[in-house]
């Protein structure tokens, strides 16, 4: 059974959103994705100053398996990657929610994330 | 309605993560594909093959129908237990299926592909109606593939009583075990670029078997790895690297054609042979990728030299070398580099033999 935390919101594509207490917005993939993809090997993430768009393409997740196309759940300025993940991109199995997080934005508008999934809704949806 | 083997609740007991593979109910990995695959590398792991199709031929004809149904020659099986790596091709020259047949006391047994067992069983009873042949599938037999450097010395480990028959088999023979073990049938064979053997055991017995293997240090790995392995290894995958449209000349078998004597008549011989006389169009090479990503089956390659593009017939990431590897067809010609299209770019790659890892070491 994999894990869902009830503080962040979804996408039905797999990424999660956690809103900081300084109103950025960190993302990554749930541990149903990361467990449904199997070994990572390769992340691309978007450039730190990038702009990325809420439902479109911020990066690429490739695992042994597969690759699959990440899409932002917020739009904004990107103001870090996990650069970590370079070296370390089975870190995304092993710690989706924290260590394994994906990149930070400072949202444009964060009432976006009120179209995106609740921890209950997404765990229908992945049933 | 999913087909099990009989393993297949032991999996889930063992915590493997179970997928419909090709109709059957098998595991993909039990938590790391990497791991799996390390471990098959370094120590030795072990998979349920069960899903592979064990089908006998016997009869007075054996010999003549199998010389007529397949590409490579059983004549060339002399001694009980030798196996013979063949293609068996369709009227066209097509490949129906990629088996290894072995010569038994009492004729000879197939081992054939799962995803492809009903039409290989329909065009092997079809052909045998010409011959004096008995043709008995074997589903109460179950396969386990025990691969890796210490491979052989767990299996004499658990098969202590067969261990002297175990350690004296030679590299691609097989051999029925001692008496208690009642078809229990050894080969020292495989699909990982490693040794090991490939055990048929009865359904009956093989959860034990299976049980005991894992209690002496023998990692549970999954389809994942399988794949990866067989990949680093530079074997062909039936569906991928050849099917019922790919010549055997295009999908590096040519090797496995027995050309000789030349008045053999095998089905496709015609339709190869003249494809050979003309010039062979094509080939499998093998492609590293020193950059980042990931080599993906289907991906179009462009070779120097001809406007005439390649594909990518499988690709993954080698946990072993650390980057991406794949196998792909491409125009016949000696080339060293070549680029790949990746999502709309061109990336390059390296061009080498379609091997990369054998026995633990890195080829390239």
């Amino acid at each position: 059974m994999s894990e869902i935390r009830a503080e962040l919101k979804y996408l039905e594509s797999h990424e999660w959103a956690r809103v900081e207490t300084d109103g950025t917005v960190t993302v990554g993939i749930s541990d149903h994705a990361q467990a449904a993809l199997g070994d990572v090997v390769f992340v691309e993430l978007p450039e730190v100053g990038s702009d990325v768009t809420a439902g479109s393409e911020a990066g690429v997740v490739e695992s042994v398996k597969a690759a699959s196309d990440l899409y932002s759940p917020i739009s904004g300025e990107v103001i870090a990657v996990n650069e970590a993940l370079e070296d370390a991109p089975e870190t995304i199995n092993s710690s989706p929610y924290d260590d394994g997080w994906f990149y930070k934005v400072r949202p444009t508008e964060l009432e976006e994330l009120d179209n995106a999934l609740d921890a209950e809704a997404y765990q229908e949806a992945t049933e | 309605m999913l087909h099990k083997t009989p393993l297949a609740q032991l999996h889930e007991t063992m915590g493997g993560k179970m997928v419909d593979f090709g109709g059957w109910w098998m595991p993909v990995n039990y938590g790391s594909q990497i791991d799996e695959h390390n471990a098959v590398r370094t120590s030795a792991g072990m998979f349920d093959v069960s899903h592979m199709t064990v089908v006998d031929v016997h009869g007075e004809q054996a010999q003549a129908f199998l010389q007529y149904l397949l590409a490579n020659d059983v004549a060339k099986l002399t001694e009980q237990g030798k196996a013979l790596y063949t293609g068996m091709l369709n009227d066209n020259g097509g490949v129906i299926d990629d088996l290894i047949v072995y010569l038994m006391p009492l004729g000879y047994r197939l081992v054939v592909n799962c995803a492809t067992r009903e039409k290989d069983l329909a065009w092997i009873n079809l052909q045998a109606q010409k011959f004096s042949v008995e043709i008995t599938e074997r589903p109460e037999l179950a396969m386990v593939a025990v691969q890796g450097p210490q491979a052989r010395e767990k299996v004499c480990e658990v098969l202590a009583d067969d261990a002297e028959t175990l350690n004296k088999l030679g590299v691609f023979y097989g051999k029925a075990l001692s008496g208690q073990r009642t078809e229990w049938f050894a080969a020292r064979t495989g699909y990982t670029g490693e040794d090991g053997f490939e055990i048929i055991v009865p359904a009956v017995d093989v959860n034990a078997f299976w049980q005991q293997l894992a209690d002496a240090g023998v990692a549970p790995c999954g389809l994942g790895s399988r794949d990866t392995l067989r990949l680093e290894a530079g074997m062909n995958l039936y569906g991928h690297e050849m099917n019922d449209e790919t010549s055997p000349l295009v999908a590096n078998m040519g090797w496995t054609i027995g050309w000789e004597p030349t008045d053999r008549e095998f089905i496709g011989r015609s339709v190869i042979a003249a494809e050979k006389a003309a010039g062979i169009k094509q080939k499998l090479v093998g492609l590293v990728m020193r950059s980042r990503g990931v080599l993906r089956d289907g991906y179009e390659v462009v070779v120097p030299g001809t406007d005439e593009r390649g594909a990518i017939t499988s690709g993954t990431f080698s946990p072993t070398l650390g980057v991406s590897i794949a196998i792909a067809r491409v125009p016949t010609g000696n080339v060293s580099d070549a680029q790949v299209i990746i999502r709309g770019k061109s990336v390059a790659v390296e061009v080498v033999k379609p091997c990369f890892v054998r026995n633990g070491k890195a080829l390239i």
